[in-house]
């Protein structure tokens, strides 16, 4: 009944070949982007803008950069955190440097130079592979958080070696520094968010995207029927970097309004980013986002339930959120190792037979 | 199960409705994480300090005072979701306990117009209150504790540091670096040379940076910690028998569950306070009268007297004291975060109002304006005695070197002042 191509029938290629081929998928994502773009802002109040909904775009944003390079090229990192971090400092050095320029440029800039950077990073997992990889991100992650301390041109040589937003306006509207309202904060990170999925989706499923997931299955096959593993694996760290740079920039510029390196972009960032994929869906656009609400909504429910509604003391319900979130990714993880996004299929599989299931 | 979920809505929407007649007060506690063992005896010490004002009298001028409780776990992020949630209850004053997380509120709380009181931490050019309105960090800070321990060094070393080596072992994060400006400052002037050691969080692992100590064999050591990384930097100093009277910790890392670990070892360790310390102060037996005896003492209450609840207790009592002077100044008992700021901003304390609340010759006495936020800055040394395990004043409270401090204090909130825009007050 719902979810079907039955009397859904194509006349062009172009129609063949559309991201959401069915037509109540289709409906379904005009609704998501009507009530994001439409209604949630008219709604929105600074404590569901600054406890949810930035959160929850900026993370998704980081999901999907790194879902594009472990999920769909293979290639495991640990350093997350520390090229979110690069995004963070490049667009406090950017603002502060060329205040006239709108934030907007900023934080497109700041994903470039992260893009180059975890590039460099990348440069190693043409010689080795999974475990070894890791290991060379998470000296990438170790590094950069040092650096960023160590270097006092980065934080503009402040005492604290803190880095604080300035205020930057697009069209007049303050998105960054204190005056800022929800509805506007929340629609600046939504637009990026809109757009880096819309340009994942495109190139995970065209022939850049085709070429990551033959090295990701099989590299040797891969380079075999032709495609090219620098090549390949390169472009992943760089479209990967560009989407965690935007992430890092948001998180500090629009989210944070003040950062540091070792508090902010530490390794438990990096592994977070890396459950909320796991959790999520590796090699799915959709799963990012999942994992990503996943992660961000349940602590908050969770404090929500306990302290506010059954009165338990803080410390007690801080504590039985770790266990319950400790457990839910272990239960996932055996479960449903292919995250949210499996369920989320098969529950469309479900639908497509419903109510005549064989 | 229907009615009984029911009435849990109700009782939770009545405790909501008539929040607002009550003066609020959000403690952003962490009782988890590598830093509960510092936050759990300030949480207390600040919670049951509240008790005590409403159950002896009735709350502050009649009206109760409300205590909202909010698990951070130093993490900023937290603590921004536990402002967001907060601020909408009529909150009077943040003391967030946390020098990142007032980073973070500090343009937040600016243009939500609530005061931010960042006790002893924090961002010390907000001393300047020309530039940051909204924060104040009185009686004293980072850079004031900086000077008092040098010139504590210097008194010890004869009168002269010509020529000798002082390290800073530091937390690597915004609050261990704070010191840094001002300690090279002072190097230049004092003639000592000045060697920055920093332990990355948690801190669980200093072996390395004490190896250095050893191999550098400084004649001094300041320590800027702060949970965890306080245990075991004493133990380490114990370890390679650093001599404990030139190991000198700011009060974030002398109370005593950092020097008990360490045994005898630990002996002579000392460390800068800005309040008195002990629990010979009237207010204590009024806290277990009301609040210990009567079950309503916050968390495990085994914290009672120790350096930290002390710390909780002087800065709900210093909130307490400005919300009293706004009542006043206002002649309304239902005050806003307006009036509380106002009232901060001319808050006097002196040793009447501390004997008043039981805490007689307590801190200092200091006097805040419209230009300084920061008090008089004035601070003491404590020595940790391992056998009688008390901690001990073993000078007065001191004024720092403010030719040092308030020429670095001008440069820094002026460049804050220039990169966000803000015009000068007070004029």
């Amino acid at each position: 009944m719902f979810y079907r191509e039955a009397g859904d029938f194509k006349t062009s290629y172009t129609d063949d070949n559309q991201t959401f081929p069915i037509k109540f998928d289709r409906y379904r994502y005009y609704v998501v982007l009507t009530v994001a773009f439409g209604i949630i802002p008219f709604l929105i109040n600074d404590y569901w803008a600054n406890a949810f909904l930035l959160p929850f775009l900026i993370y998704s944003i980081a999901a999907i950069g790194l879902n594009i390079l472990t999920g769909y090229c293979g290639q495991v990192s640990l350093g997350t955190g520390g090229f979110m971090a690069v995004g963070a400092y490049a667009c406090y050095k950017l603002m502060t440097a060329f205040p006239d320029v709108n934030i907007f440029f900023h934080v497109i800039a700041a994903g470039g130079i992260t893009a180059i950077v975890c590039t460099a990073f990348g440069l190693p997992s043409l010689r080795i592979k999974g475990f070894y990889l890791a290991v060379a991100t998470l000296a990438a992650q170790f590094f950069l958080v040092w650096l960023f301390n160590k270097v006092s041109w980065f934080y503009n040589y402040s005492a604290s070696g803190q880095i604080n937003a300035p205020e930057r306006t697009v069209f007049g509207v303050p998105v960054t520094g204190a005056n800022t309202e929800a509805w506007a904060t929340y629609l600046f990170c939504l637009v990026f968010l809109a757009i880096s999925a819309i340009i994942a989706r495109n190139l995970t499923r065209g022939m850049q995207g085709r070429k990551w997931m033959a090295i990701r299955d099989m590299d040797i096959a891969a380079e075999i029927i032709g495609v090219n593993p620098l090549r390949a694996k390169l472009s992943a760290f760089a479209v990967s970097g560009f989407f965690i740079g935007i992430s890092g920039a948001l998180f500090f510029a629009v989210y944070l309004g003040a950062a540091e390196a070792g508090d902010s972009f530490g390794i438990q960032k990096s592994f977070l980013v890396l459950f909320m994929i796991i959790i999520g869906g590796l090699g799915s656009i959709f799963g990012s986002f999942a994992g990503a609400a996943f992660l961000v909504l349940l602590p908050v429910a969770l404090k929500l339930v306990g302290v506010d509604f059954l009165g338990w003391p803080t410390d007690i319900v801080a504590h039985i959120q770790l266990i319950i979130v400790g457990a839910l990714i272990i239960i996932f993880l055996i479960a449903e190792p292919h995250g949210i996004a499996q369920l989320w299929r098969v529950a469309k599989e479900k639908l497509r037979l419903w109510p005549f299931p064989h | 199960m229907k009615i009984k979920l029911t009435t849990m809505a109700l009782t939770a929407l009545m405790a909501a409705g008539p929040a607002m007649a009550d003066l609020v007060f959000p403690s952003l506690s962490y009782r988890t994480g590598p830093f509960a063992a510092g936050g759990i005896p300030f949480a207390d010490g600040y919670a049951d300090y509240f008790t005590l004002l409403n159950e002896r009298d009735g709350g502050i001028g009649g009206v109760p005072a409300k205590l909202i409780e909010c698990e951070t776990a130093y993490n900023t992020e937290k603590g921004v979701e536990c402002y967001e949630s907060t601020k909408d209850e009529g909150a009077l004053i943040y003391q967030p306990l946390s020098t990142g997380i007032t980073y973070q509120l500090i343009p937040k709380a600016t243009a939500d117009g609530i005061p931010i009181h960042s006790m002893g931490y924090g961002r010390t050019s907000a001393k300047n209150g020309k530039v940051f309105s909204h924060v104040f960090n009185y009686p004293v800070n980072y850079w004031d504790g900086a000077s008092v321990g040098i010139n504590h060094f210097k008194k010890q070393a004869g009168g002269s540091l010509e020529g000798k080596k002082i390290t800073l072992l530091h937390f690597n994060g915004a609050y261990g670096k704070e010191p840094i400006p001002t300690l090279e400052a002072l190097s230049a002037q004092e003639g000592f040379s000045l060697n920055t050691i920093a332990i990355d969080y948690p801190g669980q692992e200093q072996k390395s940076q004490w190896l250095q100590i050893r191999r550098e064999r400084p004649d001094y050591v300041l320590f800027w910690g702060w949970g965890v990384m306080n245990q075991v930097a004493v133990q380490e100093a114990s370890n390679i028998r650093f001599p404990m009277e030139n190991f000198m910790g700011i009060w974030w890392s002398g109370a005593e569950l950092d020097v008990l670990p360490a045994g005898d070892g630990a002996n002579g360790y000392k460390a800068l306070q800005f309040h008195n310390v002990g629990s010979d102060f009237p207010i204590f037996d009024d806290i277990k009268q009301y609040v210990t005896d009567a079950g309503k003492a916050a968390g495990a209450g085994d914290q009672i007297g120790t350096v930290l609840y002390n710390r909780g207790v002087y800065a709900a009592f210093l909130a307490a004291e400005a919300a009293k002077a706004a009542q006043a100044a206002n002649g309304t008992k239902e005050i806003t975060a307006a009036m509380m700021r106002d009232s901060m901003e001319a808050l006097t304390i002196d040793e009447a109002k501390m004997a008043a609340a039981g805490l007689p010759g307590f801190g200092p006495e200091f006097q805040v304006s419209c230009e300084n936020h920061g008090g008089g800055g004035m601070a003491a040394v404590a020595q940790w005695d391992a056998t009688a395990k008390t901690w001990s004043l073993i000078s007065d409270f001191e004024a720092s070197d403010s030719g040092i401090i308030e020429p670095l204090i001008m440069a820094d909130s002026k460049a804050f002042a220039d990169e966000n825009g803000i015009a000068e007050r007070c004029n």
